[in-house]
C-alpha cells in the first residue's frame, strides 16, 4: 500500500457526481456509504486510490467513488488490478466484486491473485444470487435453491468463499455484514493495513431477488444465537450471556460449538491456515453459527514487492543510460562487421 | 587444425539440412553452423522444423527434427527450397527428408544408426544404403557415433555423454567441408557447459574429430567455399524473429521512456518472447507469467491503465481467449500491444508449424464493432521494426494493436544490420496533467483533434480522478450513456479513428515498370514471393511485387496501386483471408493462391504459379 500522506478529506470528497443506480433498499448503498465514510481515515490522496471492478450489480461501485476507477469485464478485475498494482506500487488498489463475478466466471483470477499475494484489497459482495441478470442462482446459493434457471432446485453445492480463499493461500481473510457499519469499517481498516492480498467477504442483501438471505445473522431476534464475533486475542464465545464457546473437539479435526466449556482464544496471526479454515467451517450454507471478523492475517512478501525488487536490483546492477545499455544489448553475442 | 590440403571449389550458394531424432541436438547444430556462417559474412536464412512433442519415440518419423540453413555470396530471401546437402543422423531422418532432395544432392548418413531395428521402425525392409535406391545421390556413409565415441575414449566421459557429442562431430565435419570459422563454436561450448568442464572437452574433441575426419578421409575429396556476400556496411548479428520482436519491444520501452509490462501465458511458438523479455528487467521490463491467457492480457491492460507500455504475447488460441479484454481495451481507448505468433490451426492444430490464418481473427475476431490496428512483419529481423511500429501506433493513437508474426519468421533467422538506437523512432508520450475543459473539469473522452486519441490520464494524477469502463460512454465526459445518438456517434468514431491512422503508402517493386501482373502479399511470405519474382525477372518476365505491413488500416494508396494492373495475385498461407478483404474493399477480383500445409511457400511453387499467371493471364 502507498505511504500515507496527510491529507484531510471527508466522506463527501469520495462521492462522485454520478447518480447511484442500485435498486432502492439494496445492501450496496450501505457498503458504499461505509467505504466513503472510511476512506478519509486512510490519509491517502484520492488520486492514489483506484477501484477496479468486474461485472454485476456490485461492480458499478467504482462509478460512485470519486477516485480513479475501472469497471472492467466479467470476472477479470483481479487480473487487471494485478497488472496495475504490480506496475504501480504507489497506488492503493481495491477490487470490488460479487459472488458470481469472483467465484464463478472469475474464479481462476481470484485464486491466483490470492496465492500471489498481490497487494489488492478485494471486497466480495456476497448476496448468494445473480442480481443484474435477474435472479439465477450463484456459486454461493444453497443447494436446492429454486430460481428462474433452477425451477426444480439447484443441483450444485455452494462454495464457502472464505474456505476457498484460504485454500488459495490467502494471507488475509475476513467477513463482515453490509448493515453493520461499525464492523464493516473495522474490517476494512484491518484490510487496508494489510500488506498483500486482503480478501473480505461482505454479506450483502439483494432485496429484489434474494431478500433476507442473511436475516438469521442480521435480525436482532435471531442474530445472537447465530453470529460469532471474532476479536483478536479474545475467547471465542457468543450467544445470550456468552453461553456458547468455540472449542477444540476431543477427537478429530477442526473446531466445534458447545455450551459452556473452555473457549479457544482467537489469533488470526496463526501461521497454520488449518485454524482459520476450521473457523470458516463453523457455518454451512444454513448460516447456523457464523463467525465474522478477521479470520486470518499473516505476513508474507507480496507479489508486487518481489517483482519490483527484481526490476530494481537489475537496474542497480546496470550501468549507463537506457540507450547505452540497449546498444550494448544489441551488440551482445556473435556479431560481425562489414566495412 | 590443419590447413586445407584438398581441392577447393567455389560455390555461390548452399542449402544444408541437418536432420535427426528430436534428442539428437539438430537445432543446436544448425544454430552453430549458422553462427559460424554469419561470421564469415555470407547472407543467411534459416528454417527450423521440429515436432511439438519434446521427445517423440526415438527413431520414428514423427520424432524427426531438422534445421535448414541457406547461405550465399549474394543477398537471399528464403531458407531455400530443396537442400543440396542432407545430414541424416538416422534412417527416420533420411526417410522423412529424401523426397525433397534434388538428384545429385549430398547425403551424409550416420551408418551406426542404420541397424535392423531402426530400419524396421520406419519401414525399410532393406537398408537404403545397400539396395541402390540412393544411386541418384552422392551418399557419404560415416560411422558418426562410433567415431565420436572412439575420439573421446581417453577423456573419461561416460558412453552416453560421448554418444551425445556426435552432433558436434557432424558439425565439425560440415564446418570443414564448407570452410567455416569455428572459434565462436568453441567459445559457445565453453559457455554452454561452464559447469561441466568434462563436457566442454568432450564436445570440443568431437568437433575436432569431425573436422579432422573430413581433412583426412578419402570419402570427401572436395572442400567448398562460399565467399562473403556484398552487404551494406555495419555491424551484424544473426537473429530469429522472436528475438528481434523481443528486442523491438525493449527498444519501444527505451524510446518511450515507459516501463514495459508483459503479461503472457506459455504457448508455442510465442513463449520465447516471454523468456527473452524476462532477461531484460534492467530496462524496467516486468514480465508476468499469468494464470491464463485472459489474465495475461488483463494484467497488461491494467498496467497500461497505470501508464506502462502494456504487451501480451501469444498465438491464435490465446488471441481467441483474449478477445473480450481486447474489446475492453478498444472501449477504454488505451494503448496495448497484442503479439500473435501464428501457428497452424484451428484448435491446437499443429503448434510448431506455420500459417497466416489468424488475419480474420485479428481484423474481425471480437464482439460488437471493435476496430483496431493490425501490422505484420515480413522477415525475422523486420520483427524488430514491426514491434516498434506496433508500440508507436498503440501509444500515439491509444489503441490496441495486433502484431501478426508467425512461426516461420519467429523461428527463422537471418543477418540483421544493427540499428543505431538514437535513430529509432521517438516514442515519447505525454500524460494528461491537468483538466482539459474550459470549466475546469477533466473530460476523459475529449479527443486530440489531430490523433483523435483521448487523454492518457494515469492514476496518481491529482485533479483528474475519473472512471472508465466497458459500458458505452458519452462523448467527451465518458459518463455511462445509453443515448442512441451517442452510441451511433461513438461506434462511428471508434471506426473512424482507426481508419485515420496515417500509415506509409505501399511500395511497388517493378524494375521493368511494365508489369501487368502484381503479386500482393503480407507478413512472412515476403521472402518466397520476392525470390519467385526475382527468378521470373531473371528469365525475362515482368512482374510487380507489393507487400503489406499494415493490414488495418490499409495504406491509402492501395486501391490506386491495385487498379494499375490487369491481374492481382494474392498468395497466402490461409484460404484467402487478405484476398477477401481486398475484394470487399476495392471490388477487385484478385487471384488467390493458397497453401495450408503448415510449411512456408517455396520460391519454386510461387515461381511456377506466377509464371502461369503472367503468361496465360
Amino acid at each position: 500500500m502507498a505511504d500515507p500522506v496527510t491529507v484531510k478529506l471527508s466522506s463527501k470528497d469520495f462521492k462522485s457526481d454520478q447518480e447511484v443506480r442500485w435498486c432502492p433498499g439494496c445492501g450496496d448503498y450501505a457498503i458504499l456509504a461505509a467505504v466513503q465514510g472510511f476512506m478519509p481515515e486512510l490519509g491517502i490522496p484520492r488520486e492514489n486510490i483506484v477501484f477496479v471492478s468486474g461485472i454485476g450489480c456490485s461492480s458499478r461501485f467504482p462509478y460512485y467513488m470519486n477516485t480513479y476507477g475501472m469497471h472492467s469485464i466479467h470476472g477479470r478485475a483481479p487480473a487487471i488490478a494485478t497488472g496495475l498494482s504490480a506496475s504501480r506500487p504507489d497506488l492503493s488498489v481495491w477490487v470490488v466484486t460479487g459472488d458470481g463475478d469472483a467465484l464463478s466466471i472469475g474464479g481462476n483470477h481470484l485464486i491466483h491473485a490470492l496465492r500471489r499475494n498481490v497487494n489488492l484489497k478485494i471486497l466480495l459482495f456476497n448476496n448468494r444470487i445473480y442480481g443484474l441478470t435477474k435472479g439465477q442462482y450463484s456459486p454461493t446459493s444453497e443447494l436446492g435453491k429454486i430460481t428462474k434457471s433452477t425451477p426444480a432446485g439447484s443441483a450444485d453445492s455452494p462454495f464457502n468463499p472464505l474456505s476457498l480463499a484460504l485454500g488459495a493461500e490467502a494471507s488475509f481473510v475476513a467477513r463482515t455484514i453490509d448493515s453493520d457499519r461499525k464492523h464493516l469499517q473495522a474490517v476494512l481498516r484491518a484490510a487496508a493495513a494489510h500488506e498483500g492480498s486482503a480478501f473480505v467477504e461482505i454479506y450483502q442483501n439483494c432485496n429484489i431477488f434474494n431478500d433476507g438471505a442473511f436475516d438469521l445473522v442480521k435480525d436482532p431476534s435471531t442474530r445472537d444465537e447465530h453470529l460469532i464475533r471474532l476479536e483478536q486475542d479474545a475467547p471465542i464465545v457468543f450467544g445470550p450471556d456468552n453461553r456458547y464457546s468455540v472449542v477444540y473437539p476431543e477427537g478429530g479435526f477442526g473446531l466445534q460449538v458447545q455450551e459452556g466449556g473452555t473457549p479457544i482464544v482467537h489469533d488470526a496471526t496463526v501461521d497454520d491456515p488449518a485454524y482459520a479454515f476450521a473457523l470458516t467451517r463453523l457455518s454451512g450454507s444454513d448460516l447456523g453459527t457464523t463467525p465474522i471478523g478477521v479470520f486470518r492475517s499473516v505476513q508474507r512478501p507480496s507479489y508486487d514487492e518481489i517483482v519490483r525488487k527484481q526490476v530494481l536490483d537489475a537496474r542497480a546492477q546496470a550501468t549507463g543510460t537506457p540507450g547505452e545499455m540497449f546498444t550494448e544489448l544489441l551488440h551482445a553475442g556473435d556479431t560481425w562487421t562489414i566495412l | 587444425m590443419a590447413a586445407p590440403s584438398k581441392r577447393v571449389e567455389q560455390l555461390d550458394r548452399v542449402v544444408i539440412r541437418f536432420a535427426g531424432d528430436s534428442g539428437d541436438g539438430m537445432q543446436l547444430t544448425g544454430d552453430r553452423f549458422t553462427s559460424e556462417t554469419a561470421q564469415l559474412g555470407n547472407d543467411i536464412s534459416t528454417l527450423p522444423n521440429f515436432p511439438a512433442e519434446i521427445r517423440a519415440p526415438a527413431g520414428t518419423l514423427p520424432g524427426v527434427s531438422s534445421f535448414q540453413v541457406h547461405f550465399a555470396d549474394y543477398d537471399i530471401l528464403t531458407p531455400g527450397d530443396a537442400p543440396n546437402v542432407l545430414v541424416a543422423m538416422n534412417p527416420a531422418a533420411l526417410k522423412a527428408n529424401l523426397s525433397e532432395l534434388p538428384p545429385g544432392a549430398d547425403i551424409i548418413v550416420n551408418t551406426d544408426e542404420f541397424t535392423k531395428r531402426n530400419l524396421a521402425k520406419v519401414g525399410y525392409p532393406v537398408s537404403p544404403l545397400e539396395d541402390g535406391s540412393l544411386d541418384e545421390f552422392a551418399v557419404h556413409p560415416v560411422a558418426l557415433t562410433s567415431m565420436t565415441v572412439g575420439a573421446l575414449a581417453d577423456l573419461g566421459v561416460g558412453k552416453k555423454d560421448a554418444e551425445r557429442a556426435k552432433n558436434m562431430f557432424a558439425l565439425g565435419l560440415l564446418s570443414w567441408m564448407y570452410s567455416r570459422p569455428f572459434e565462436s563454436t568453441l567459445r559457445f561450448l565453453e559457455r554452454k557447459f561452464v559447469k561441466r568442464p568434462d563436457l566442454v572437452a568432450a564436445n570440443k574433441a568431437a568437433f575436432q574429430a569431425g573436422w579432422n575426419y573430413g581433412e583426412t578421409t578419402e570419402a570427401f575429396a572436395v572442400r567448398y567455399e562460399v565467399k562473403p556476400a556484398k552487404m551494406p556496411p555495419g555491424t551484424y548479428r544473426n537473429i530469429t524473429g522472436n528475438q528481434a520482436l523481443s528486442l523491438g519491444l525493449v527498444a519501444a520501452a527505451v524510446r518511450s521512456g515507459l516501463p514495459l509490462f508483459l503479461g503472457a501465458y506459455p504457448i508455442t511458438p510465442a513463449s520465447d518472447i516471454l523468456h527473452e523479455l524476462s532477461k531484460h528487467k534492467r530496462f524496467g521490463v516486468t514480465t508476468m507469467q499469468a494464470e491464463d491467457e485472459i489474465a495475461a492480457v488483463g494484467a497488461a491492460l491494467g498496467a497500461a491503465y497505470g501508464g506502462a507500455l502494456g504487451v501480451t504475447t501469444t498465438s491464435g488460441p490465446g488471441v481467441a481467449l483474449k478477445s473480450e479484454t481486447i474489446s475492453l481495451a478498444i472501449a477504454l481507448e488505451l494503448p496495448l500491444v497484442i503479439v500473435d505468433v501464428q501457428r497452424a490451426g484451428p484448435s491446437t492444430g499443429m503448434p510448431t508449424k506455420t500459417e497466416q490464418a489468424d488475419l480474420n481473427l485479428a481484423l474481425f475476431g471480437r464482439h460488437g464493432e471493435a476496430p483496431l490496428a493490425v501490422i505484420a512483419p515480413r522477415s525475422p529481423s523486420d520483427c524488430f521494426h514491426a514491434a516498434i511500429e506496433a508500440a508507436r501506433i498503440a501509444l500515439t493513437y491509444r489503441t490496441p494493436v495486433i502484431l501478426l508474426s508467425d512461426n516461420y519468421v519467429a523461428n527463422g533467422s537471418e543477418p540483421w544490420l544493427l540499428p543505431a538506437v538514437d535513430e529509432l523512432p521517438d516514442l515519447t508520450v505525454t500524460f494528461a496533467a491537468e483538466p482539459n475543459a474550459p470549466d475546469g473539469r477533466f473530460l476523459p473522452y475529449l479527443r486530440d483533434p489531430e490523433t483523435m486519441a483521448r487523454p492518457w490520464a494515469v492514476p496518481g494524477t491529482p485533479g483528474l480522478e475519473h472512471r472508465i469502463g466497458g459500458l458505452e460512454k458519452a462523448d467527451k465526459t465518458g459518463d455511462i450513456s445509453y443515448d442512441p445518438a451517442n452510441h451511433e456517434f461513438m461506434v462511428r468514431t471508434r471506426a473512424a479513428r482507426i481508419e485515420a491512422i496515417p500509415v506509409p503508402d505501399v511500395d511497388v517493386e517493378d524494375p521493368s515498370e511494365a508489369a501487368r501482373v502484381l503479386v500482393l502479399g503480407w507478413g512472412s511470405t515476403y521472402g518466397p514471393i520476392g525470390a519467385a519474382c526475382r527468378a521470373l525477372r531473371q528469365r525475362g518476365l515482368t512482374i510487380a511485387q507489393a507487400h503489406l505491413r499494415h493490414l488495418a488500416p490499409l495504406p491509402a494508396n492501395l486501391g490506386e496501386v491495385l487498379a494499375g494492373y490487369d491481374k492481382v495475385v494474392v498468395p497466402e498461407m490461409n484460404l484467402g483471408q487478405l484476398a477477401a478483404v481486398i475484394r470487399a474493399r476495392h471490388l477487385i477480383d484478385v487471384v488467390p493462391f493458397n497453401q495450408v500445409s503448415g510449411l512456408p511457400f517455396t520460391a519454386a511453387t510461387l515461381e511456377n504459379m506466377l509464371e502461369d499467371v503472367v503468361k496465360n493471364g
